[in-house]
This record gives C-alpha cells, sequence and structure tokens, in this order.
C-alpha cells in the first residue's frame, strides 16, 4: 500500500473552518431550542481530529466518544447529516435515533459517537482485532478525552492491545477537564501519556493547537503500525473554548487562562503558517471562512426542512433481522390502531 | 440419533460454527490452553488454532467490548463468560453497547455477537457466583436470550445463536453440563430456532413452564405427579427472549392451570412477565390462579441445606401444582 496522500493543507484550514462554524451555529440552535439532549462543541479542538484524519487512509477506522460532531464532519459526513441529526431528523447521520452524542457513518468509516466514557475504547480495540484478524493493514484511531483514562474499561482495553500487538493508536484529547474537573484534580500521575507506559505502550505528548505537528506525529505512528502492527499513545494537549456542555458555563476556570489558549488558537496558527509561506492570502481565507459559513446555514435550512422520523418505524431498529415477537409490548402500534398516534408531518 | 452430554452439544455446535464460517471466533478466559473452566471448548484450541480460539486476561470489560467493536466491523465473535455471575462486570458493554448499536446508528452497525456461559445457580459457591441473569438481560431491547436444558437444545440453538444478526445470550446451566440426552448424528445439521418453545411432556391437568434447570426439575415432578393421578404438561421455553406466547397459551388452553417454575428471584422475574401475558390475553381460560416457584428473595447462602431452602424443588412444585389443581 502506498502510504497516504498529505491531505492539501487549504482544505484541512477549510475543514477546520467548517468544524468551528457548525459549532457556533450548533450552538445557536441548541440555544433556540431546536436541538435537544446534551450537547458537546469542539471549538479549540480543531486540530487533534482534522491533523489525525489528514495523516489517514480514507478506509482506516475511527471511533470516538460523545464530542463527536468534528469527527464525523473531519471523515467526510455532510454538514446537512451533521445538522439534521442534532435536530433528530430522519435525514441525520444517525436517523435521528442518536443525537448528538451518537454520530455514525458507515461508509465514511466513522465508528461513532460513543457516550458512556471510556465504553468504547474495548469497541476500538474489537475493530483493530478484526484488522489484524483479517490480515489487512488499515489502522484504527480511537480518540477519547482525558476524562476517559480512570475507567476500567480504558484500562483493560489498553492491556488487551499490548497484549495481542493490534493496529491501533489512542489519541487522548487531553482538553485539561473531565467535565469540570481538572486532570489535576483526578489523575494521579503527573502527565497523562505515561499510563502507555505501564501497558509497554509507546507514547508521546503533541501539541494539539499545531495541525502540523498532529498530523507529522500521526502519519509517522500510522507508518510504523502498518509495517508491524502494534498500539500506540498520543497525548494531544487542547483546549475548549467552551463549557463540557451546553449548560456548562465552565466557572471552574479562569478568563486568564481561557484567553492564554485563545492566542493559540488551532485555525490562526494554521492561517498564519500558510500565509507566512505565501500558500494563502486575506482574500483566500474570507473566502473559506465565508463558505464554511454558507454551508453550516444551509444545513440548518436543510435541518428544518427534514421530516422527523416516522412513528411506524419505531421498531424496525430495535433488531437487525426485523421486529420480533414482542407480544403485549407494542404500544405504538396498538395506538394507531386505535387512530391514536398515526406519523403526523413534520411540524417545521 | 446418539447419546452425549450437555457439554459435548456444546462443543459440537462450536467447531461446527467455526468450521462453517471464518469470520466466527471464540474468545474468553481460560478457553483455549486451559480447554475451557468447564471444558465446553476442549480440543478446539489445537483443531482451529490461537488466530480464532483466544485466550483473554481476567478482563470481562475488556473482552465483552472487544468482541462487540469486532463485530461491528464484520466479525461474528462468540464470547465466553467463565460464569454470568462475571458477565456483570461488562454490565456495560453487553447492556449499554451490544444492544443499542443498531439502534443509535439509525441501523448501520447491527451487532452479531454471542456471549454464552454458564449462569444461575450451581452448588454452594455463594452469593456471588449464583446469579441468575435471565431476568436482567431479558428486560433489555436489542437483546436476545436462550437458556437450554438439553443436549440437543443447547447444540440446536447455539448454532442458531451464532447465526443471528444480532446479540444473543445463551445462558448454559452448570449442573447440565454433565446430563445426557439424544441428538441427531453430527453429518444432520441441527438448528433449533430462538423464540420457539417446546413441549417437554404431554399432559392434560396443569401446565408447568419452565426453563433450563428447571425443566430436569419439572420433568421429575411430572412423574410423581402421575402417581398421585395428575397429568402435567411440561413447557420449555426455551428462549426466554423472543417469548413464545403461542406456546404457552396453547398448552394453557388445554390444561386452564399454571405453575411457573424458574430458576430467577421472584421480584420481575421471568414468571412475572409470563403471567402477565397469560392473564391478559386468556384470562377466561384460567381456572385457577396462576403460581410462581423460584429462588427465596434472599442472596444465595453458602450453607448447603440453607441454598436447598432457596431454591426451587420438588416439594414446592408439588404443593404449587395440588394448589392450581386444589387438590
Amino acid at each position: 500500500m502506498q502510504p497516504v496522500e498529505q491531505r492539501d493543507e487549504v482544505e484541512m484550514l477549510s475543514l477546520m473552518l467548517l468544524i468551528r462554524r457548525f459549532e457556533e451555529r450548533a450552538s445557536q440552535q441548541y440555544q433556540a431550542q431546536k436541538i435537544g439532549g446534551f450537547c458537546h462543541l469542539y471549538i479549540g479542538q480543531e486540530a487533534v481530529v482534522t491533523g489525525a484524519i489528514a495523516a489517514i487512509r480514507d478506509d482506516d477506522y475511527i471511533i470516538t466518544a460523545y464530542r463527536d460532531h468534528a469527527h464525523a464532519l473531519a471523515r467526510g459526513t455532510s454538514a446537512d447529516a451533521c445538522m439534521a441529526e442534532l435536530f433528530g431528523k430522519e435525514t441525520g447521520c444517525s436517523r435521528g435515533l442518536g443525537g448528538s452524542m451518537h454520530f455514525f457513518d458507515r461508509k465514511n468509516h466513522m465508528y461513532g459517537g460513543h457516550a458512556i466514557v471510556a465504553a468504547h475504547v474495548p469497541l476500538a480495540v474489537g475493530m483493530a482485532f478484526a484488522i489484524k484478524y483479517r490480515g489487512e493493514d488499515r489502522v484504527t484511531l480511537c480518540f477519547f478525552g482525558d476524562g476517559a483514562i480512570n475507567q476500567g474499561a480504558f484500562h483493560e482495553a489498553l492491556n488487551l492491545a499490548a497484549l495481542y500487538k493490534l493496529p491501533i493508536v489512542f489519541i487522548c484529547e487531553n482538553n485539561l477537564f473531565a467535565m469540570g474537573t481538572s486532570v489535576t484534580r483526578s489523575t494521579s500521575l503527573r502527565q497523562i501519556v505515561d499510563r502507555a507506559e505501564g501497558y509497554d505502550i509507546p507514547g508521546e505528548i503533541v501539541d494539539g493547537m499545531n495541525f502540523r505537528e498532529v498530523r507529522d506525529k500521526v502519519a509517522e505512528i500510522v507508518d510504523s503500525i502498518r509495517k508491524e502492527p502494534h498500539p500506540a499513545f498520543l497525548e494531544m494537549r487542547t483546549y475548549r473554548y467552551r463549557g463540557h456542555s451546553m449548560s456548562d458555563p465552565a466557572s471552574y476556570r479562569t478568563k486568564q487562562e481561557l484567553e492564554k489558549y485563545r492566542l493559540d488558537d488551532p485555525i490562526t496558527r494554521l492561517r498564519a503558517q500558510l500565509t507566512r509561506e505565501g500558500k494563502l492570502t486575506n482574500e483566500q481565507f474570507d473566502l473559506l471562512d465565508k463558505r464554511a459559513k454558507e454551508t453550516v446555514l444551509a444545513a440548518v435550512k436543510f435541518a428544518e426542512k427534514s421530516p422527523q422520523p416516522p412513528l411506524d418505524t419505531l421498531y424496525d431498529y430495535t433488531y437487525a433481522d426485523g421486529a420480533t415477537e414482542l407480544g403485549d409490548h407494542r404500544p405504538v402500534e396498538r395506538a394507531q390502531e386505535q387512530g391514536e398516534g398515526a406519523p403526523s408531518p413534520s411540524p417545521d | 440419533m446418539r447419546e452425549i452430554t450437555y457439554r459435548q452439544a456444546l462443543n459440537e455446535a462450536l467447531a461446527e460454527e467455526l468450521e462453517r464460517d471464518p469470520n466466527v471466533f471464540l474468545m474468553g478466559e481460560e478457553v483455549a490452553e486451559y480447554q475451557g473452566a468447564y471444558k465446553v471448548s476442549h480440543g478446539l484450541l489445537e483443531r482451529f488454532g490461537p488466530r480464532r480460539i483466544i485466550d483473554t486476561p481476567i478482563s470481562e470489560n475488556g473482552f465483552a467490548g472487544l468482541g462487540v467493536g469486532a463485530a461491528m466491523v464484520g466479525l461474528r465473535p462468540i464470547i465466553e463468560f467463565m460464569t454470568f455471575s462475571f458477565s456483570l462486570v461488562a454490565f456495560d458493554q453487553v447492556v449499554n453497547n451490544a444492544p443499542n448499536m443498531y439502534t443509535m446508528s439509525g441501523g448501520q452497525f447491527n451487532i452479531p455477537i454471542t456471549f454464552r456461559g454458564p449462569n444461575g445457580p450451581a452448588h454452594q459457591l455463594g452469593a456471588t457466583h449464583s446469579h441468575a441473569t435471565e431476568n436482567f438481560y431479558a428486560s433489555v431491547p436489542g437483546l436476545k436470550v436462550c437458556t437450554p436444558a438439553t443436549p440437543r437444545d443447547a447444540k440446536g440453538l447455539l448454532k442458531t445463536a451464532v447465526r443471528d444478526n444480532n446479540p444473543v445470550l445463551v445462558l448454559e446451566a452448570e449442573l447440565l453440563y454433565s446430563s445426557k440426552g439424544m441428538v441427531e448424528p453430527p453429518d444432520e445439521e441441527l438448528l433449533i430456532p430462538l423464540g420457539k418453545a417446546e413441549v417437554k411432556r404431554e399432559g392434560s391437568d396443569v401446565s408447568i413452564i419452565c426453563y433450563s434447570q428447571t425443566v430436569p426439575l419439572a420433568l421429575k415432578v411430572a412423574d410423581q405427579l402421575e402417581e398421585e393421578d395428575i397429568s402435567a404438561e411440561i413447557v420449555d421455553l426455551r428462549s426466554i427472549k423472543p417469548l413464545d406466547e403461542k406456546a404457552i397459551f396453547d398448552s394453557v388452553a388445554k390444561t386452564h392451570r399454571v405453575v411457573i417454575v424458574e430458576q430467577d428471584h421472584p421480584f420481575c422475574g421471568v414468571g412475572a412477565e409470563v403471567c402477565y401475558r397469560i392473564q391478559k390475553n386468556i384470562f377466561d381460560a384460567l381456572d385457577a390462579p396462576i403460581i410462581r416457584v423460584s429462588q427465596e428473595d434472599v442472596p444465595m447462602p453458602y450453607n448447603e441445606r440453607l441454598e436447598k431452602a432457596v431454591l426451587p424443588n420438588a416439594d414446592k412444585l408439588v404443593a404449587a401444582v395440588k394448589q392450581v389443581c386444589y387438590a
């Protein structure tokens, strides 16, 4: 297999802008009560997923936790399908059945969107197991936050990956806070990457605000894994500008701290690098940003227009071979027989 | 037909499915080099090699999740729990990940995985090792649960489970591993559908609804009752979910009297669901209130005499039958 063709950096900058503008618009739509449940924004962390995606092939596997909008967008899921999922619409990337925390896109090898902290880390190991079982040269990228590293599932998964020498990169997006608890209050280690050493997995710290550093480090490791399967661990030092979720004002940290990281903004940084090297003009950047905003606005319109999942499909996605014999436990069907609860057109 | 043990039947099912489908693998604690804690996987490592028969560390949450992830990308894992009491350590994977994935992904990812191993009280293992988990798991949408009681059912249900495109729990019974029964010869494909009960003995006076370890108990009691001129029909559910309502209703319509003998606890136990469905659908067929015989509602004591007092037994079952027959 050829080494991955490095994605065009201007394109990657454009992707980071799309993620940023998508999240801003999601925040606005959440406040307008168009989006329900929990909603966790990725703003500030864009270089991590963008850099990582830039370093892998389209047929590699990726899986992440609940802060997952960016991972789907980076993998190629359309802004339309992502926004429609947030709106709970049938056209969403999980048919409106998953919501913000459960984005899936089989075609683009995006394996979720998992909302129980660290519960997806064993799944990632299983995907890597399947790669090795079939003798393929794919790689699994498993993203998770700093909050995941104190869960049992995380430890069991790392041990299994090391024991079976599986082709997987554990990517810890260390944004310094597990919800409102800082790493220093949750983790006994001085640095998270040392967790990997306990399982004899090679680990490194990466500046997660620097697209190029992320991309180059992931590319180097993935290249080594394709030659000879093994796990690796990257601690990406990053920062989220917003609270843990929409309901969190993030009063556990200072304005000064936030401002410090904003000065190191991943988009500003890549833009400056490209401008300095004469690969991007201000006009071009403005155009990219305008396009990102337009794409996201169109996605909102698409989501608004899209239909609700029909009520009569409620039992269609519980068992893969169709509804099982559920006997008396089919209230929707009964309601419909009585002429109630029939599917209604979208109120939008 | 030839007579083999329940353990051999399961072993044959595993071997046949491993042989048939290269995407099937068996993973769990001590399944390979040790040949299985209960020897169910005896000889499989030698035959299929370490790529497909895989020993794990003691990490139920980890390897159950590994199985779910492997199933997401097209493999068909068989995950052995040394006992289902230990599956509680992996509860999040079995309950939150395996059955939810198909819905959460809008139908993109079904999880064709089999979780199997012994379930229910064995003998003097104490509270932590005696869990009957069927009612916990059957209450979760997206899971299927079966509870074979005979070697034939064990083989046929396990093979069907491996081929199913959903997560299926095959709840075996430690006390039945050495029991014997007639099973079709190996060259004859044996598949028993999930969701089909079987009348293990015909009768006309009372329906005894049972599954797993309570099936041999019910059959023994039926012999005893026959001497007292009570003809008991023994309905083995075989699958808890999906539940074979029709077989239950057919039997009740014939006998008009029901005793349910289950190996789990009384509160929200399997029998509670069966009772609900009978009274809801064929209330008029009943000539007496339904009685359930289950474990007592206490954690399992180690002491042998107390353990016997906790479990369903012949005396309790006979008394229940006589009560519904007003005998």
